[in-house]
């Protein structure tokens, strides 16, 4: 019992990451934009939120600047392909270039240090309650902040006008125009929430999972979130899901290996890349479902008529 | 993610390589690494040797290296750039450029190549390691007097001979002392990804755990043993500054003597293609300073065992041995040869668990 919710904690760790770049992603890819920038923005979110940390001793001033820092990478994403109309996938590819760069560059001094890192609330009563409490009441407080964020994504998109509108500017940008919303201006706002959420996780790598930093710490997880967009077929509720999921078998295969599970490693590892491509097949085979399809308007650019 | 990769890698060599087309005799030293310098372990050391390097020859030669290259396709073409660039020497310090680094050779046979931990040479080609497991032997020996759990933890990276050898050699060391003594082998399949290694830490903490050994790249596992109130052993660097209570000493990947000497024939012109494999004793394994939490008895015990591996009196893989089924392996006092131990692809008795094939 106590490996199980020993399990069901480090799971929950391994995946928070994942959930913060997911939801960012996806609200952008509601909004018609296909940023491949999120390996970047996370890894400035990592680099910031570690280096601002220690050099402040704030954790809270840490977690703020790599939330700006993801957005400032996102501002330069959305000025190139907004204002300037750019090419949306090499942008975002170059955009991740840049930001693992940048992120090496300013933290050359910072390898190698400590910080204490973000720790678990203990929250009266709830805490203290047998299995529930140790799994869902005992966390640190980013991961209550990335669920709520998923809680508040969905409400937003499914329930109010600013969502109606970011949808319809995701799925006709031509009429969301004629009809007088500011395209260019929801997609840059979408955008910058992805650079906020991006840099989050960027932070709870370098401030909570690890605690520390180092080159390419984000090693690829931007890309697991883009493809956990795809897997929740742009509904937040499902990139949570996805997200625990992936975050989930990942984290399950170490165990079983520690367990000794008599299968090769190998097999255990490929196992969360194995799960997604199942359910991806699952969900996409009732292909009549409107549901399931992606944002018409996703990565094409937008020219206003006059 | 290749396509991106490969774009950063390409400017990456064209920056290197701008560096440093100088004069005639100017001596050129490439390096190509798996992980990026910070890591603060496995590629932090290499590089650590090429400023030897340039510390030692001053403006007689430069150096240039590219990091975050991957075992794949890759790592060919950043070869054989660097092949094409001037270069004299060209070490490629991972498992996984052995047939590309074979592969240039062949195209420049003038260019000199120095590959780590691989076993293909050529006329231009050779390769070095570095005696991990005698390493391993010392950490093994810590562990066994150390653990209250009897449970050690074991992160590994890709099951490679290297990695397999250094397994076993800890393990031999630790149930020599410690009859009761398990090791958890957790594989990773990476050798470099932070949040990764620290899940596995997680993952043999939450089993039982009190000790962990690790044979990946990054400081995680020390931070997670640090900040979970246990032991750990560092690995390639000193990782005492992630661990200052919970590193209890580190094996410590000394390339500067190598490179310097390899370097020095080159421009000697005296350079032949060998097989070099040197451990303790020649310094190229380093066991970092024992921790204060390690008692006076256990630091001795670890001690007499690093200077007898050292003067050659002993050695890790000594027999009886027997293969995880059971099958001997090793007869009474019979030692394992080097070709055994560079194909080493199984278990000895007592570890738990399926090694991958």
């Amino acid at each position: 019992m106590d490996l199980t919710i020993a399990i069901l904690q480090g799971l929950i760790i391994a995946a928070t990451p994942l959930v913060f770049a997911a939801i960012g992603e996806l609200v952008a890819e509601r909004a018609g934009v296909l940023n491949l920038g999120v390996e970047g923005m996370m890894v400035i979110g990592a680099i910031a939120g570690f280096a601002v940390t220690f050099e402040t001793g704030s954790l809270l001033l840490g977690v703020g600047s790599a939330v700006l820092c993801g957005m400032g990478l996102a501002a330069i994403f959305g000025l190139l392909t907004q204002v300037l109309r750019s090419s949306q996938v090499p942008t975002g590819l170059a955009l991740t270039i840049f930001g693992l760069g940048l992120a090496a560059l300013w933290g050359q001094g910072y390898a190698g240090h400590s910080i204490a890192g973000l720790q678990p609330l203990h929250i009266p009563v709830l805490s203290e309650l047998p299995v529930v409490g140790p799994v869902l009441f005992s966390h640190d407080p980013l991961v209550y902040v990335s669920v709520a964020l998923v809680l508040a994504t969905a409400v937003f998109l499914r329930w109010t006008r600013g969502g109606l509108v970011l949808r319809a500017v995701g799925e006709n940008h031509d009429a969301a125009h004629a009809i007088g919303f500011p395209v260019v201006a929801v997609r840059f706002a979408a955008l910058l929430f992805g650079g906020a959420c991006a840099g989050l996780g960027g932070a709870y790598l370098s401030v909570v999972q690890t605690p520390f930093w180092a080159e390419n710490m984000t090693a690829g997880r931007g890309w697991i979130a883009l493809a956990i967009v795809v897997f929740a077929s742009w509904k937040p509720s499902r990139a949570l899901l996805g997200a625990y999921l992936f975050g989930g078998v990942t984290y399950l295969q170490l165990h079983a290996q520690g367990l000794g599970v008599p299968i090769d490693a190998q097999y255990l590892a490929m196992l969360p890349y194995l799960t997604t491509i199942v359910v991806l097949v699952l969900i996409s085979r009732d292909t009549a479902k409107r549901s399931l399809r992606a944002p018409a308007c996703l990565g094409k650019p937008f020219f206003a008529s006059t | 993610m290749k396509p991106m990769r490969s774009l950063a890698l390409s400017a990456a060599v064209a920056l290197a390589v701008a560096g440093g087309a100088q004069a005639q005799d100017l001596t050129k030293v490439g390096f190509v690494y798996v992980g990026p310098i910070g890591d603060f372990g496995w590629t932090y050391e290499h590089n650590e040797g090429r400023l030897a390097i340039e510390a030692e020859f001053g403006d007689a030669v430069a150096t240039s290296f590219v990091e975050s290259v991957s075992e794949g396709p890759d790592a060919e073409r950043v070869i054989s750039h660097l092949a094409a660039t001037g270069h004299d020497l060209i070490f490629t310090t991972s498992f996984g450029f052995m047939n590309p680094t074979v592969k240039v050779a062949r195209r420049f046979p003038n260019v000199k190549f120095e590959h780590a931990t691989g076993y293909r040479r050529a006329p231009n080609v050779s390769t070095y390691s570095a005696r991990f497991y005698e390493g391993r032997h010392v950490i093994g020996l810590i562990a066994g007097k150390m653990t209250q759990s009897n449970v050690i933890g074991y992160i590994a990276s890709f099951p490679i001979p290297e990695v397999v050898r250094g397994i076993n050699a800890a393990f031999l060391a630790a149930r020599s002392i410690n009859p009761d003594v398990q090791f958890k082998i957790v594989w990773v399949s990476t050798w470099f990804d932070p949040g990764k290694e620290a899940d596995a830490a997680r993952a043999l903490i939450d089993q039982g755990a009190d000790i962990l050994m690790q044979h990946t790249d990054s400081p995680a596992a020390m931070r997670i043993a640090e900040a979970e109130g246990i032991l750990a052993f560092g690995q390639a660097s000193d990782m005492a500054e992630f661990g200052p209570n919970a590193q209890l000493t580190s094996i410590i990947d000394n390339w500067s003597p190598y490179y310097i000497e390899r370097t020095r024939a080159v421009m000697d012109g005296t350079w032949t293609s060998e097989d070099t494999w040197d451990g303790i004793a020649d310094g190229m394994v380093v066991i970092a300073p024992y921790s204060d939490k390690i008692p006076g008895d256990v630091k001795e015990l670890a001690e007499t065992a690093r200077l007898a591996i050292a003067a050659g009196e002993l050695h890790p893989f000594t027999g009886p041995i027997n293969k995880q089924d059971g099958s001997l392996w090793l007869a009474e006092g019979e030692i394992a040869t080097d070709e055994a131990l560079v194909g080493l692809n199984f278990y000895v008795e007592g570890i738990d668990g399926v090694l991958p094939e």
